[in-house]
């Protein structure tokens, strides 16, 4: 460890560590350093961040737990109590579990079917080829499309018998489903689980590209050295020293699956006969088109719950590894 | 390989055989092939994209992307869009340079719970507290089909990102930078103008391209709250598409052109886009 301390390197590894490394030189020299005034100075820079949470993050959370006790349908007082009643309701609502069912079904397919594609593209993209850098971009692009658009688009692709995807499906001699993709019950969530691939992937291509980056070119050459092929290297040096961006990925993907909204409500707004519902379509409908909005609230409390804990639990179980080695 | 200490030695894994361009080019296809599909049906009329989904243009019509754009709605949308995201845009980077300045720079009792509270801000998506925000801004603040009804709310729902990825950032700034103004007299709120705000303009840019393209193709906080000659463009689409179903090549005109600011917007900031992801998932 030099003299100068973290915090003048060129690359930020982690500010916490510059921090606590530089404390020891710094007892003296601190002019504005302590009293009411640094604490004016604190408020000041915060409090506006900080009102503006309170108001739009905070308040509209706390009035989701409070609507979810009372029913009420959006005029008048709210004062009908009902206690425990709207969760009673929503749990033992057949669409509801299904919108569960279906948010999972999404975070284990993403998983399972986004991880592999997306490291396979990007060990790809990461050999020294031709055009690499507008194939980066390239691949990247339906990831900042808006989903809305993108659904649009989709859309129009999966129309039943005029669409492309059944054309392309007939060129090759199967036959499409007479409702369309989206229109059969039982192939509904598949399409959309589809389309937010195409969507989505990009980001983990993009974030696994980050993360080899990162490996050295000596180790490729030493293991290339004691004769190790392509695949063997990537098996052995390339993927392990990605495990934290490829845990980090999953964490984002986990995330995103359980509040996804846009795509469906585009896609199907939930149907076929609630094939493709997920917890905030919904909460969405309930509230909006119902006016339940208490069962809303519920919905929007147990929707948060299991994001919540499946976010607690993924950062001690699996994330905690990460973070130990580096602060 | 054989010979030793030539480049050749770093080359193996470099280059890639036919297989690799292939399977390249696939991953092109895939990917671009709906958005050039969306691009090429808005010069198709409704009758050859009938007879012939996945045809190209013969003869190409130029009609349907003429009407989307001298169609007074389609602007209006994006000027809504527009004047949506950047008020987003300029209050979530404001707000948030401000908060993680002293996050960074000063040493507080507090200072890493208070941290925590951006960090937790991430964890409640704008879906959980949507029908009480609608609530809220509807009646409660009056502030229902205005501007600034959906851009509040869309930068408090920024700030945790914008906090978490500027404060590395400012604490990466050299100490001595400050300790020299400080000898000079400047106060910290001088200090925070005149040197942490320009030295952290990179990652400034970062954070406001985020929260720029988060906005810019927010959909459900502006269903919820936007109607009429207030749409975003996002329901501008949505909208039209539902709205004239049986005109195809219209719907992909017009979706087509709705597509193309953001994508501009991409290949402009694409650098800075990636290095703020990069920068969030590793912070």
């Amino acid at each position: 460890m030099t003299d100068r301390g973290a915090a003048t390197d060129a690359v930020p590894v982690d500010p916490q560590e510059a921090t606590r490394r530089e404390e020891p030189r710094r007892v003296a020299p601190r002019p504005v350093g302590s009293g009411w005034r640094q604490r004016l100075e604190i408020a000041f820079f915060v409090t506006p961040a900080l009102a503006l949470m309170a108001v739009f993050v905070v308040w509209p959370v706390v009035s989701a737990v409070r609507m979810s006790f009372f029913r009420w349908k959006g005029f008048g007082p709210m004062d009908d109590f009902v206690g425990w009643s709207n969760y009673d309701l929503v749990l033992h609502d057949e669409v509801f579990r299904d919108a569960v069912a279906h948010n999972f079904t999404i975070v284990v397919l993403s998983i399972v079917v986004q991880l592999p594609l997306g490291l396979g593209v990007a060990l790809l993209l990461n050999r020294r080829i031709r055009a690499r850098g507008l194939l980066r971009t390239i691949v990247f692009v339906p990831y900042v499309l808006a989903e809305v658009i993108a659904g649009v688009v989709w859309y129009q692709l999966l129309q039943p018998e005029s669409g492309v995807v059944d054309g392309l499906v007939r060129a090759v001699g199967l036959t499409p489903p007479d409702q369309g993709f989206l229109g059969t019950p039982d192939l509904a969530l598949w399409t959309v689980f589809v389309v937010l691939t195409w969507k989505y992937l990009g980001l983990a291509i993009l974030l696994f590209l980050a993360g080899l980056q990162g490996v050295p070119d000596e180790l490729y050459e030493a293991a290339q050295l004691d004769g190790a092929g392509w695949w063997q290297v990537q098996r052995r040096i390339a993927i392990p020293l990605l495990a934290p961006t490829i845990r980090t990925w999953c964490f984002l993907s986990m995330i995103g699956s359980l509040q996804l909204f846009d795509m469906v409500w585009i896609l199907t707004g939930g149907g076929p006969a609630n094939a493709t519902t997920t917890m905030a379509t919904y909460l969405v409908s309930q509230g909006t088109q119902r006016h339940n909005y208490g069962i809303a609230g519920a919905a929007s409390v147990i929707l948060f719950v299991v994001g919540f804990v499946m976010a607690l639990a993924y950062q001690v179980f699996v994330l905690r590894r990460d973070t130990a080695v580096e602060r | 390989m054989s010979s030793g200490r030539t480049r050749e030695r770093a080359k193996p894994f470099g280059s890639g055989g036919p297989l690799v361009y292939l399977l390249a080019l696939m991953a092109v296809i895939v990917t671009l092939g709906p958005v050039v599909y969306g691009a090429l049906g808005g010069f198709r009329s409704n009758e050859q994209l009938a007879s012939d989904p996945s045809g190209l243009p013969d003869p190409w019509v130029w009609s349907n992307y003429q009407h989307v754009l001298t169609n007074a709605e389609f602007w209006q949308y994006a000027l809504n869009s527009t004047i949506v995201a950047v008020v987003t845009t300029v209050v979530a980077v404001l707000f948030g340079v401000m908060a993680a300045y002293p996050l960074a720079r000063y040493r507080f009792r507090g200072r890493e719970p208070l941290f925590m509270v951006f960090v937790l801000g991430l964890l409640f998506p704008a879906a959980v507290a949507i029908i009480p925000l609608f609530i809220l801004v509807t009646r409660d603040l009056g502030m229902g089909n205005t501007y600034w009804g959906v851009a509040l709310p869309q930068a408090a729902f920024a700030l945790p990102l914008t906090v978490v990825i500027l404060r590395p950032f400012l604490m990466a700034m050299p100490r001595e930078l400050e300790e020299a103004a400080l000898i000079d007299g400047a106060s910290r709120i001088g200090i925070f103008w005149r040197l942490a705000v320009p030295l952290s303009a990179p990652a400034l840019v970062t954070v406001g391209v985020l929260a720029f393209v988060a906005s810019w193709n927010a959909y459900l906080l502006p269903l919820l709250l936007l109607q009429d000659d207030m749409r975003t463009l996002p329901l501008g689409v949505a909208d039209y598409s539902s709205e004239h179903s049986s005109d195809t090549a219209g719907v992909l005109a017009f979706t087509t052109l709705a597509m193309i600011p953001a994508l501009l917007l991409f290949l402009a900031m694409q650098r800075r886009i990636v290095s703020g992801l990069q920068g969030a998932v590793k912070g």
